[in-house]
C-alpha cells in the first residue's frame, strides 16, 4: 500500500477526456516522477489529489483517508504540500513572514484569532522559520520583500514554505519551468538534499528529462490521460512505448 | 511599553498628546480675529473627527489588511446610532449601555452581511456589500418605520419609557445623555486673553475611546492574525494551499471593522442622541473610503490623518462664503478683486467637495500610499538634505563603478 492511492479516477472536460482509468500508487519515502507530453493529463491528476478538481469517478486516498471533497485546505492539513509551476509566494509580505505563515498553519490549523499578542512574542514560530531559512540558505534575505527576489530564490522560498509545514508528501508541479541552467541544477541539489535529509514522500511532474533522471526512483508515463507504464528510470529511458509517445516526439 | 515597540509606542504617544490638547491646538487663532473660521476647535467638530477616526480605523483593519473594498461600512455605523437611541428611550441616558449595544448589534449585523458578501471577492465583494448597505438604508428609512421613525429620523420623546431613569427632568425638558452623571455637551470655557478654549465632556469620552480603539488596532496589525490578513491579501491561493481558510479570516476582519463603525456610530448618538436613515446612505459608506485611502490605507495613523482631513474640509472650508473671498482680496484693485472671487467661488463654500476632490485625485495619482506617503516623503527628503550637509564629502569621492 502507497502513502498516496489512486485508483480508476476520470475526469471529463466536456467532449475531452481529460484523465481515463487513471491508477497510480505512490511509496512511501520514494521520489516518483510522472512524466508525458503536453496535454497528457499531468497537472489535470495533480489537481485532482489536491482537491482543485474532483474528478468523476474513482478514488484519492492518501494514507488511508480519501480526499475527495475535501478542500485545497483540509487536504493541506492531512499532510500534502504543493509547489506550483510558477511560485506561489506572499509577494507583499517579506521573506521571514512567508515563512512564518506555514509554521502558523502548522501550529495553530486553518483557523485561528490570534489578534492580541505581537508576531515578534511567537518565539518558537520564529525559530522555526529563522531555521528554515537557513536550511534553504537564504537567511541574509529575510527582510527583503518576497517579490523582489529572482526566480530561483522565490522557488527555493515556496520549497521552504511547504517543507516547514513538515508534510508527507510534497507534490512539485514542473519545479524548474523556466529556469535558467543553474537556477535548475540548483534546484535538483536542494530536492536530492531535502530527499536524504527528511522522511518525505515527493511526486513530481515535470518536463525536464535531466530533472526526472537524476531525481525519481518511479517513474509513470502518461499519455492521452491514461498511464502508459509505471518502472524505474534505467527501464523508462529505453522502454520502446514511451520512446514512441514521448520521447520520439520531442527529441 | 504596552507591549509595542518603541516606534508603535511614540505614534500612539504622539497621537494621545494630539486627541488631549486638540481643544489648543484646533484653536490658533484668536476667537475675534479675521482668521477665527478656520478655528476648528469647538466640540461638536471636535468630536467628530475622533468619531469619524474610530469608523475609518475599523475600516481600515478590512481594507488596508485584507483588500476587500466595502461600500456598506455605513450600514453598520447606522445601526449602531439606532441601538443607542433606543437605549437611551428604553433604558438609560448612561452611554455606557447604549455604546455596548451599538458595538454588539454592529457586529451581529457584520456577521450577517459579511458571511453572505465574503462568499465574493473583488468587485462583487463591493458590490454586494453596496447592495446590503442600500437595502438597510432602504427598510430604515420606509419599511421599519416602527422601529427607525422613518425619514424624520429616531428621536429621544417627553414619554420615552425609560427605566433607569425619568422620562422627563424636573422642568418638563428631555434628559440629556451623561456618564454617571456627567453631561456629555457639558463644556468648560477657558478664556486666555484673546483666546477661547473650549474643553468638552463628550469630545474626551470620545477621544479616550479613539485612542483605545487605535491601540487596539495597533495590535492586530502587528500580531500574527494581522499578518494573516495581509497574506489574504496577497495570495489567497497560497493561503489554501498553505493550510489556511480565508474564510474566517476575512469575516473576523469584516465583523471586527463592522464594530468599530458600531462603535462610532453609538459615540455619535451619544453626542447628539438622534439616529436617521441618512447616516446609512452610501455617501457616507463612501466617504469612510475617501477618508482611508487619502490619509494612506494599510497604514495605522493615516485613517485618522484622512478622517481628520476630510471632516475639516467639510466643516471649516464649506464656511468660507463670497463675503470673506471679497475681505481676503480687498487689497486688490476693484476689477481684479472681483476676477478673483469669481475664480475661487466654485471651490468654497457648497463648491467644497470640487476642491476636495481634485486633492483627491492629486493624493491618488502622485502619493498612493496617502498623506501619509507624502510626510514620509518629506521627512526623506529633509533627512537627506541633513546628511548632505554633514557627509559632503564620503558621497563625492566614491568612486563611479
Amino acid at each position: 500500500m502507497g502513502i498516496l492511492e489512486v485508483k480508476g479516477v476520470n475526469k471529463r472536460f466536456g467532449g475531452l477526456q481529460a484523465l481515463g482509468d487513471v491508477n497510480l500508487s505512490v511509496a512511501e519515502n520514494t521520489v516518483h516522477a510522472i512524466i508525458g507530453p503536453n496535454g497528457a493529463g499531468k497537472s489535470t491528476l495533480l489537481n485532482c489529489l489536491v482537491g482543485k478538481l474532483i474528478p468523476d469517478t474513482g478514488s484519492v486516498m492518501f494514507d488511508g483517508q480519501s480526499v475527495l471533497g475535501r478542500k485545497p485546505f483540509e487536504i493541506n492539513q492531512m499532510g500534502i504540500s504543493r509547489v506550483f509551476q510558477t511560485p506561489e509566494i506572499f509577494g507583499d509580505l517579506t521573506v521571514l513572514e512567508n515563512m512564518m505563515i506555514p509554521c502558523f498553519a502548522k501550529r495553530d490549523g486553518s483557523f485561528e484569532l490570534n489578534a492580541i499578542p505581537s508576531v515578534a512574542s511567537q518565539t518558537d514560530v520564529l525559530e522555526k522559520a529563522e531555521a528554515m531559512l537557513v536550511d534553504m540558505n537564504m537567511a541574509d534575505k529575510r527582510h527583503m520583500n518576497a517579490a523582489s527576489m529572482s526566480r530561483g530564490d522565490k522557488r527555493r522560498l515556496e520549497i521552504g514554505m511547504c517543507l516547514s509545514q513538515e508534510p508527507r508528501l510534497l507534490l512539485l508541479d514542473e519545479p524548474t519551468a523556466g529556469m535558467a541552467r543553474a537556477d535548475t541544477n540548483n534546484t535538483i541539489d536542494l530536492l536530492k538534499q531535502i530527499k536524504d535529509e527528511r522522511d518525505i514522500t515527493i511526486a513530481i511532474i515535470e518536463h525536464d528529462m535531466h530533472v526526472v533522471f537524476s531525481l525519481s526512483e518511479r517513474i509513470t508515463v502518461l499519455a492521452q490521460g491514461t498511464p502508459l507504464v509505471e518502472d524505474t528510470p534505467e527501464n523508462i529511458k529505453g522502454h520502446p512505448k514511451v520512446r514512441e509517445a514521448y520521447l520520439g516526439e520531442s527529441a | 511599553m504596552f507591549g509595542l515597540d518603541k516606534k508603535d509606542t511614540t505614534m500612539l504617544l504622539v497621537v494621545a498628546i494630539m486627541a488631549l490638547f486638540a481643544p489648543f491646538i484646533l484653536n490658533p487663532f484668536p476667537a475675534d480675529s479675521a482668521m477665527a473660521q478656520f478655528n476648528a476647535g469647538y466640540p461638536d467638530l471636535m468630536q467628530r473627527f475622533v468619531i469619524f477616526g474610530i469608523f475609518a480605523i475599523g475600516f481600515n483593519i478590512l481594507f488596508g489588511l485584507t483588500g476587500y473594498l466595502s461600500f456598506g461600512h455605513a450600514a453598520f455605523l447606522g445601526v449602531g446610532s439606532y441601538s443607542a437611541v433606543w437605549m437611551f428611550k428604553l433604558l438609560s441616558m448612561n452611554v455606557i449601555p447604549a455604546i455596548l449595544l451599538s458595538v454588539v448589534m454592529a457586529g451581529l449585523f457584520a456577521l450577517l452581511i459579511g458571511f453572505v458578501s465574503l462568499r465574493r471577492s473583488g468587485i462583487y465583494f463591493s458590490i454586494l456589500t453596496l447592495a446590503f448597505a442600500q437595502m438597510s438604508f432602504n427598510l430604515a428609512y420606509s419599511v421599519l418605520t416602527p422601529i427607525t421613525n422613518g425619514e424624520t429620523g429616531l428621536q429621544l420623546t417627553l414619554n420615552d419609557p425609560r427605566v433607569l431613569g425619568v422620562s422627563q427632568t424636573a422642568d418638563g425638558s428631555i434628559p440629556v445623555t451623561s456618564l454617571f452623571g456627567l453631561e456629555m455637551r457639558s463644556t468648560y470655557e477657558m478664556h486666555l486673553g484673546p483666546w477661547l478654549f473650549q474643553f468638552n465632556a463628550g469630545y474626551y469620552l470620545s477621544a479616550l475611546i479613539m485612542l483605545a480603539s487605535f491601540y487596539l488596532a495597533i495590535r492586530i496589525f502587528r500580531s500574527p492574525f494581522g499578518m494573516m490578513l495581509r497574506a489574504v491579501k496577497s495570495n489567497q491561493q497560497r493561503m489554501n494551499y498553505t493550510g489556511l481558510n480565508t474564510r474566517p479570516y476575512t469575516l473576523a476582519a469584516f465583523v471586527i471593522s463592522g464594530m468599530y463603525a458600531g462603535l462610532a456610530g453609538g459615540l455619535m448618538a451619544s453626542m447628539d442622541p438622534l439616529a436617521g436613515a441618512e447616516r446609512m446612505q452610501w455617501t457616507a459608506s463612501g466617504e469612510v473610503v475617501l477618508m482611508t485611502i487619502l490619509g494612506g490605507a494599510g497604514t495605522l495613523i493615516g485613517p485618522v490623518v484622512g478622517a481628520g482631513f476630510i471632516k475639516y474640509f467639510e466643516n471649516i472650508f464649506s464656511k468660507i462664503n463670497d463675503n470673506v473671498l471679497h475681505q481676503w482680496f480687498a487689497f486688490m484693485p476693484d476689477g481684479l478683486e472681483d476676477a478673483m472671487v469669481f475664480i475661487v467661488h466654485p471651490f468654497i463654500g457648497k463648491g467644497w467637495h470640487l476642491t476636495l476632490g481634485i486633492l483627491f485625485m492629486l493624493v491618488v495619482i502622485f502619493l498612493p500610499g496617502g498623506l501619509v506617503e507624502g510626510g514620509q516623503k518629506i521627512a526623506a527628503w529633509v533627512r537627506k538634505k541633513r546628511n548632505k550637509g554633514s557627509d559632503d564629502t564620503t558621497t563625492k569621492t566614491e568612486p563611479a563603478e
